[in-house]
């Protein structure tokens, strides 16, 4: 019995004492690592992937997968700059630009939705045809060049620091809250959880799975949005490219974390772990040294690994 | 040949088999009857390897084996048919019957087709069915699926020394008549090659068919006989026998119900291939117990009350309102409750906790705008634990750890939290202990006290009778017979089996 509690246990808690591990092993490398400078470099970079993770955790709780992310980060990015420009300055009517972002991400989640559930289309396939069509809108809207979005009071949230940790770090602090709320104070939230335990039951328990699925999508645009917002104001510009990479690092993030790929299982505060153990992963590497080439192959390692380490082997028969 | 000598078997709290003998000859068929619940499938599950025994001994010709798997116990020449089809309805007709065998036909890792259809076209002979083996099985129609099903096992015949015992699980149930002729014939002519085990529910093929024919009951074989002169009702009266304890489903507890109050009634219900022509009422109060055998459309009708299914004629009211839009979200809106039969696949979500699985059904009561009231639902779970005095660490303990009859009483309390005053069970207590059945049964006599309506699918005639105010007897999707528990004359198992079969 107790052997079985350890095994729960350590199953449970292993990302972060992974994260933790991580943590010592790589200021003993490089004691650099332990500064507040680093710290806040490390938060930084962590804003936007833990958006769009946060997002993508609640269709994996759901026992979905959406892969439209890179798609609808470039093209709310981009909306996002495009608007800016339009007004004289981020004050003035400006900021109006982050509530049309985040209203494009939700209408994208939206149509993504709906034409996965309408349609029965697997999600899989509907998100990665609907990201590419977003690249595809971003190039037409900027015309294949990168917009500036250099806005002083814009900007704010990378370059006005609290205790040392860039605006920005508390706003996305401040969505994770959000995100957590809803996973575990609303009726949404309770909703994915069934539905990615047993859609049938969840079926015959009189919840409107269908409506459950479109509403998860919208939301998890949402926070694409967001991602987007602080993606952008980090680089300072925006081109289609803005996503590239971001698919990877945010499911591996989930993952890693600890939330099921078969659904019903996790959520945002894992997810937060996840993102956490990929920022010192990825960090650390560069403090230690290593080329950035090789980084890409180990993240890709890692995200197996994790998989493999937290695979309830006897519970599952077939894999598919 | 096959010999069984006190075997047994037993799965957590449960004795399946109870020290069970049981022969068959070269040639020979036997007939294998029971109630639901019997163990009947159990044996033939320890008898074609999915299950291994835990005492007693298997022989073959007088040596004793152990089938690890069902694949064991083919090279021994025991093959099963099976009601629920095993082929693959994607792969062509060859493919399935040589699925897992396909070795003899390759020659560097690449398959010779055309081998495999000339041996192929060999096994339909067997069966003297004449269908290209290059057909995609999903093509056939269900009765020569069947007889691809028996060609498959036959391959035995070439690839094992000795003799075979073959295992036919209700072939019939959902044949017509006249291919049923045709499948008999077949089997007879088959047994100068093997051996049959033959399990149905109805009485009259079984008696035809067989050469002996054994009745099992609670696990245990009750009576082997020939079935040359011998008595339909004598078995019926073996499968069934036992005096009914009156206090063990609380009729002490048992309230006449409202007579004006109507929750559900339907008029001239049908689903096409399923039932037809269901017309029935539930009061307030009352527990009405639909019975029959396996497919006759009980569960069709439930699922249609509960709007999982839509049914292609006649009229449903739920409290007196007509039904239109058959969806589960209007059927738990018009106070339904449905306790589906697997618990684990339809009844609770293994990996919510006990709190969740409570409040699924009417989120809305705890929530406002979609966010939980704190405290409230909790609370309310709180109170429904100790109610039902649900043994569980805490209410946040998830469910897939609790006992069957804890995870029943949860979704229980799912539905009466929920407000459901229509309670449809379906086989609520297969699989639970004697007392957690019980606590079942105080259940559904507490449901009835507060002004609930309970359909029931009952896991065996027994408990129908016991549990019940008014029977419907089904038989091929329509009702054949109605019974009142309780008045002038109290029907038995035996009155209700007839109508059934």
């Amino acid at each position: 019995m107790s052997k079985v509690l350890s095994k729960e246990f350590l199953q449970r808690w292993a990302p972060l004492i992974v994260l933790f591990s991580l943590c010592i092993i790589v200021s003993i490398i490089n004691p650099n690592f332990l500064s507040v400078r680093n710290f806040a470099r490390l938060a930084t970079s962590s804003a936007a992937p833990l958006m769009l993770a946060i997002g993508v955790t609640f269709i994996i709780i759901m026992g979905s997968i959406d892969l439209s992310m890179e798609g609808v980060m470039a093209f709310c990015g981009a909306s996002l700059a495009v608007v800016m420009l339009q007004f004289n300055s981020f004050v003035e009517w400006g900021f109006l630009a982050i509530p049309v972002a985040i209203v494009f991400g939700v209408a994208i989640g939206f149509v993504n939705g709906l034409i996965h559930v309408k349609l029965k289309i697997p999600s899989f396939l509907v998100s990665l045809g609907i990201g590419f069509s977003c690249i595809g809108l971003t190039m037409v809207m900027t015309g294949g060049v990168r917009v500036s979005a250099s806005d002083k009071a814009f900007r704010l949230l990378l370059t006005e620091r609290f205790f040392g940790f860039p605006l920005m770090v508390y706003v996305a602090f401040a969505a994770l809250l959000l995100a957590y709320f809803i996973q575990k104070k609303t009726a949404l939230g309770r909703n994915l959880y069934a539905i990615g335990g047993g859609e049938e039951l969840a079926h015959a328990s009189g919840v409107k799975v269908e409506r459950v699925r479109i509403i998860a999508f919208a939301l998890a645009g949402a926070f694409y949005a967001l991602g987007a917002m602080f993606a952008v104001a980090q680089i300072g510009s925006v081109a289609s490219n803005l996503g590239t990479g971001f698919m990877f690092v945010s499911i591996t993030s989930v993952v890693v974390g600890g939330t099921a790929l078969m659904g019903g299982i996790g959520g945002v505060w894992q997810t937060l772990v996840g993102v956490l153990i990929v920022a010192v992963i990825s960090n650390g590497m560069v403090l230690v040294g290593l080329p950035t080439y090789i980084q890409e192959g180990v993240l890709g390692v890692l995200v197996i690994l994790a998989v493999a380490l937290a695979t309830n082997r006897k519970a599952i028969q077939l894999v598919k | 040949m096959l010999e069984f000598k006190k075997v047994e078997k037993t799965f957590p709290g449960v004795r399946a088999l109870k020290g069970i003998d049981f022969e068959i000859k070269r040639g020979e068929i036997v007939g294998l009857v029971g109630e639901n619940g019997a163990g009947k499938s159990t044996l033939m599950k320890v008898i074609y390897g999915a299950y291994q025994h835990d005492g007693g001994e298997v022989l073959i010709n007088g040596t004793p084996v152990v089938f690890r798997n069902p694949r064991d116990a083919m090279e021994n020449g025991i093959g099963m048919v099976f009601q629920e089809q095993s082929l693959i309805t994607n792969l062509t007709v060859m493919e399935n019957i040589f699925l897992g065998f396909e070795a003899q036909f390759m020659k560097f890792g690449i398959i010779n087709w055309r081998k495999m259809a000339q041996a192929a076209c060999e096994q339909l002979k067997k069966v003297k069915l004449d269908v290209d083996p290059y057909t995609t099985t999903s093509e056939l129609s269900f009765t020569q699926r069947q007889l691809v099903e028996l060609a498959k096992v036959l391959t035995l015949e070439e690839r094992v020394e000795g003799d075979l015992v073959i295992l036919l699980d209700e072939p019939t149930s959902v044949l017509p008549r006249k291919e049923i002729e045709l499948l008999f014939d077949l089997v007879r002519e088959l047994r100068s090659r093997a051996s049959f085990v033959f399990v149905s529910h109805r009485m009259d093929e079984v008696i035809e068919l067989s050469d002996r024919i054994y009745v099992m009951k609670d696990g245990e074989v009750v009576d082997v006989v020939d079935s040359d002169g011998c008595d339909v009702d004598a078995i019926q009266h073996k499968m069934v026998g036992r005096e009914i304890d009156k206090r063990y489903y609380r009729e002490d507890k048992k309230h006449p119900y409202q007579q004006n109050k109507v929750l559900v009634e339907t008029r001239n219900l049908g689903k096409e291939g399923e039932f037809s022509d269901v017309s029935l009422k539930l009061r307030a109060g009352e527990v009405l117990a639909l019975v029959g055998t396996e497919g006759c459309g009980t569960e069709g009708v439930i699922r249609s009350i509960f709007g999982l299914d839509k049914p292609t004629a006649g009229e449903l009211y739920l409290n007196g309102e007509p039904v239109r839009a058959f969806s589960a979200f209007n059927g738990v809106r018009s106070g339904v409750g449905y306790i589906p039969r697997e618990r684990k696949i339809e009844g609770i979500v293994g990996g919510m906790s006990v709190v969740e699985n409570m409040t699924l059904a009417n989120m809305q009561d705890y929530s406002t705008w979609g966010v939980f009231k704190s405290g409230v639902e909790r609370e309310l779970a709180e109170q429904w634990v100790s109610k039902l005095s649900i043994k569980t660490a805490t209410i946040d303990t998830h469910c897939g750890n609790l006992s069957g009859g804890n995870q029943q009483k949860v979704v229980l309390s799912k539905w009466r939290s929920a407000g459901a005053k229509i309670i449809l069970l379906d086989h609520p207590t297969r699989g639970l202990d004697i007392g957690a059945k019980e606590d079942v049964y105080d259940m559904v006599r507490e449901m009835c006290d507060d002004g609930c309506g309970v359909i029931l699918i009952a896991d065996t005639l027994e408990e129908a009778l016991g549990l019940a105010h008014t029977i419907a007897v089904f038989k091929d999707g329509e009702i054949q017979k109605w019974f009142e528990s309780g008045g002038d004359h109290q029907p038995d198992q035996y009155d209700l089996l007839h109508y059934m079969i």
